[in-house]
């Protein structure tokens, strides 16, 4: 019984974290129909930062610095690289940010090397005892902060001018242009808010109970990627719930490894993909996908 | 009684010697000359591929979006230059669109596809304006206040139509520029749409209206001209048009040899526009 109350509570934290990635991946995607694979390094990039500023700095402004410079470079991707390119060939645009992600990880990948950097989180391996189970501090932090988080974007999404023009240009580019929308500036900042988030979701998944930073830690990006496929792709709240049920399915696969065993090791791994094509088999669209009847 | 639109001075929409090319090859306006005097409605006429959307496009600046570019001429609101490529510069000049196929926004509810129109609005008008400018919607569409919470997916041709006219409105438009708003609507609804425009043109705003309904269009408006093939054919006061033979031959169905004759263009991309115009569709449509 503790077992899977601890293994679900464990779930949910990873799954929180995914979800402040997959939040981006969706919200780049309404806004300019481009799938950034670029998520991953720019979280490596934001736990770097963390990771180098925080003994200098301390860690909160380490964490606040770290996250407003991975949302300047996040804008600056789309502004500097993005912005020239005709915005209708999404696949055109897609693969530019597989390319920018090569860039961008290998340089990190060098400077990090083999060390496992840690960005100095005030938790280190507390633990707290709720109702018998023990978690650690780390994850309630995690779950905390990113319920706040993600309340507020969505919040934003829907009672903030920038929400409104992102969900009518996802509906509509040429309808929201004639509005007077931006709709350079409305991708833009989706992309910085996207840069912040993944950023924030390093410093998570490297806090207790994992180890901490290693060149390879963006690779958690290819997680939230289902995760974001499985919700709709352009559903905030689709997202959530895929990262969840991606969270917790991982947190149950490790969980439950030994009486799993005949599947091989590493099922944990695999899971989010396994989870994914079996949602997408019975629903093509996506858990909340929009296959919306409009009227013509 | 609903307030005012902000002033930014009254004026002619100018088109002069107007050319547009899509791509390199595709020249879809040759020397296009128009007016919309200040307070005035005038109406565009034409057949399918003659023109009349890119010639909007031009205006609202949403070329670009389907690789238009304006090779000659000029257009200009109130004495001042419209870039023609700046759908923002239009709005904040007082031009606001209606587009083909009344494009609203199929999973917001109303009132948020009506707080959209607003988005483009001029922020240095008083406090009140964005809600001054939502009950003169209301006002002019009470049908859109009883379904304010409803998605606008769900909503009837017709209702998606006053939507669609009513969300420009939230930008309190010096001048409207209406693409067809009479498509796939039934007799009654038209009538309806009718009064409407009617009704916005007496509350102070010049109307562009570009038709295939000529019939309606005429009836609408003071002038009107008429576009054949990327040129002006015709042009002159509407009441003058609707009685030649030419125009109610080719545009009012009153058949005089029988074929209703149309450029042979016809068909997909008739505009001279890429096939594909809007924009990835398949992910867009909500």
């Amino acid at each position: 019984m503790t077992t899977a109350l601890d293994i679900l509570l464990n779930g949910l934290a990873l799954g929180s974290v995914y979800a402040l990635v997959a939040l981006g991946f969706v919200i780049i995607f309404k806004a300019s129909g481009v799938m950034n694979f670029a998520q991953g390094s720019l979280l490596l990039l934001g736990g770097y930062l963390t990771a180098v500023l925080h003994e200098e700095l301390g860690f909160l402004p380490a964490l606040l610095l770290a996250v407003a410079a991975t949302a300047l470079v996040a804008g600056l991707v789309d502004r500097v690289l993005l912005r020239g390119m005709d915005p209708r060939h999404h696949h055109i645009l897609t693969i530019m940010t597989i390319g920018v992600d090569i860039l961008l990880l290998t340089e990190l990948a060098r400077r990090i090397g083999g060390d496992l950097l840690t960005l100095g989180d005030p938790w280190g391996n507390d633990v707290l005892t709720l109702a018998g189970v023990t978690v650690p501090t780390s994850r309630v932090a995690s779950i905390t902060v990113s319920v706040l988080v993600i309340g507020t974007v969505f919040a934003a999404f829907r009672h903030t001018d920038w929400g409104l023009s992102l969900r009518a240009a996802s509906e509509d580019q040429e309808a929201a242009a004639l509005m007077g929308v931006r709709l350079g500036r409305v991708r833009t900042l989706a992309w910085a808010l996207a840069g912040a988030l993944a950023a924030l979701a390093a410093l998570f998944l490297t806090a207790f109970p994992a180890p901490g930073l290693e060149r390879t830690t963006g690779q958690i990006a290819l997680k939230a990627f289902p995760a974001a496929i499985l919700g709709g792709m352009a559903s905030p709240p689709g997202a959530l719930l895929g990262s969840l049920l991606i969270g917790v399915t991982e947190a149950l696969a490790a969980g439950y490894q030994s009486e799993l065993s005949a599947l091989g090791r590493g099922l944990g791994d695999v899971a989010p993909y396994l989870v994914m094509i079996v949602v997408l088999l019975v629903r093509p669209h996506g858990l909340l996908g929009t296959k919306e009847a409009v009227r013509v | 009684m609903f307030g005012s639109p902000p002033d930014r001075g009254s004026g002619d929409l100018r088109v002069d010697h107007l050319a547009v090319r899509y791509g390199r090859a595709v020249t879809a306006l040759h020397d296009v000359s128009l007016t919309v005097p200040d307070g005035g409605v005038v109406a565009l006429l034409g057949a399918n591929g003659a023109g009349k959307t890119t010639l909007l496009r031009a205006v609202s600046g949403t070329l670009r979006l389907y690789r238009g570019a304006v090779t000659a001429g000029t257009v200009s609101y109130a004495g001042r230059p419209l870039a023609g490529t700046d759908p923002v510069a239009a709005v904040h000049a007082g031009v606001v669109q209606v587009p083909e196929g009344r494009r609203v926004f199929g999973g917001m509810t109303v009132e948020e596809n009506l707080r959209a129109g607003g988005l483009g609005r001029v922020r240095r008008g008083p406090a009140g304006h964005r809600a001054a400018a939502r009950d003169r919607v209301y006002g002019l569409f009470p049908r859109l206040a009883e379904r304010a919470g409803q998605r606008a997916g769900l909503l009837s041709g017709g209702e998606q139509q006053m939507l669609a006219i009513g969300r420009a409105l939230m930008a309190w438009p010096r001048l409207l520029l209406l693409d067809e708003p009479s498509l796939g609507l039934a007799p009654l609804m038209v009538e309806r749409i009718t009064d409407v425009v009617r009704e916005i043109h007496a509350q102070g705003t010049s109307v562009l209206l570009v038709e295939q309904n000529a019939a309606m269009a005429l009836a609408l408006a003071d002038h009107a001209y008429v576009l054949e093939v990327g040129r002006v054919g015709l042009a002159g006061p509407a009441a003058e048009l609707a009685r030649t033979d030419r125009v109610a031959r080719l545009y009012l169905g009153e058949s005089v040899d029988g074929a209703p004759a149309a450029p042979a263009a016809g068909g997909a991309g008739a505009d001279g526009a890429p096939a594909a115009p809007r924009a990835g569709e398949g992910r867009w449509a909500g």
